[in-house]
């Protein structure tokens, strides 16, 4: 891997880079048609982010396509499959409120990333919106809708925890601040939803660390194998 | 005019009311950012005015800044009956006094 220096916007890609291609994964699935666009549309927001993020870091073709599993960086929460459509709902509420906080402050930083942040911002605030607004649908909808939606939430909360681990290269953030943040909005939209903030440890199986590190899922692997096919299957082709 | 009968008024109600999970159309109207009135877009399916904005803007707008979306149900919009197209839009043509062309138009007056 030419090029490649340690920089956070190598996490941060990767961040945006899996959860597009776990989004573009309904595309022909989605519940209603409008929904297939708003979620194709996030998924291309966050593409557009991992591309900027990744051509800092170096070759975006290079680091999207040739990198084994360990050698990823992002959070184990955008690698878990998409289950059910609450299951989808709830990561991208997780993920989006914290992209939305991160990104915030560090558009008012002298970072590198600060131009990148002050731009996604934006479409953050959409993802988010969009999220919350499904969780308050589903969680004070049907009985089974509301199931499933604590189901998610439930399911997904013990990889949140990993979202304020310091990144390297980002130590001035300022984490704590940022996971008291994200605890008050995650709150607030459930309470509105009638559903509860889950409980329970919010570590995954692995060590500390965990993605930040190159420790993935097992269902991360499949993922990466069907993203990286065409481009392995034909090295150095253009397109 | 005869009495419909207890079949047809079941299937009409069954028709007309919406069931669980129905999401009904909406139109959609688009102010785009140095344009002066809302044009009809297009339509949409959403469960209720706020999904039905978020689907309109990713929908009709691509999300370019400064635009002003209107979204109505279309049961609420009574639209003119082809039928009476004569009655209603068939102007006077040989009635000059009646249509508004005689006049200059001062230049201070935009938008007219």
């Amino acid at each position: 891997m030419r090029n490649t220096t340690a920089t956070p916007a190598l996490p941060l890609g990767d961040d945006a880079l899996i959860l597009s291609h776990r989004l573009g994964e309904w595309a022909g699935n989605a519940p209603v048609l409008e929904e297939e666009v708003a979620l194709a549309n996030i998924a291309l927001d966050l593409l557009g982010q991992a591309r900027v993020l990744l051509s800092l870091a170096g070759d975006e073709d290079e680091l999207a396509y040739l990198r084994e599993e360990r050698q990823f960086r992002n959070l184990q929460l955008v690698e878990q499959p998409n289950g059910d459509f609450a299951h989808t709902i709830a990561r991208q509420l997780y993920f989006s409120t914290y992209q939305e906080l991160l990104f915030e402050y560090l558009a008012t930083t002298e970072s590198e990333l600060a131009p990148l942040a002050a731009k996604a911002v934006k479409e953050v605030v959409y993802h988010r919106d969009h999220a919350h607004q499904w969780t308050l649908r589903l969680g004070d909808g049907t009985d089974e809708s509301r199931v499933r939606m604590q189901r998610a939430l439930d399911a997904l909360w013990r990889f949140t925890g990993e979202m304020f681990e310091p990144v390297e290269g980002l130590e001035t953030v300022p984490w704590p601040a940022l996971h008291d943040s994200w605890t008050t909005r995650i709150t607030h939209t459930l309470e509105q939803a009638t559903l509860a903030v889950p409980d329970g440890p919010r570590r995954g199986g692995w060590a500390a660390g965990a993605g930040r590190q190159g420790l993935h899922t097992e269902s991360f692997g499949r993922m990466l194998a069907e993203m990286q096919h065409l481009h392995r299957s034909h090295p150095g082709a253009t397109w | 005019m005869t009495t419909p009968r207890p079949a047809e008024t079941a299937a009409t109600a069954a028709a007309a009311a919406p069931r669980p999970g129905d999401w009904p159309l909406w139109e959609v109207f688009v102010r785009s950012r140095r344009g002066l009135s809302h044009t009809h877009a297009g339509s949409l399916h959403a469960p209720d005015a706020e999904m039905a904005l978020r689907n309109a803007r990713d929908l009709y707008t691509r999300r370019s800044e400064g635009v002003s979306l209107w979204v109505v149900p279309s049961a609420q919009i009574t639209a003119s009956s082809p039928d009476e197209k004569d009655a209603f839009f068939e102007p006077a043509g040989d009635k000059p006094y009646r249509h508004p062309t005689f006049y200059e138009i001062p230049d201070g007056v935009h938008h007219l």
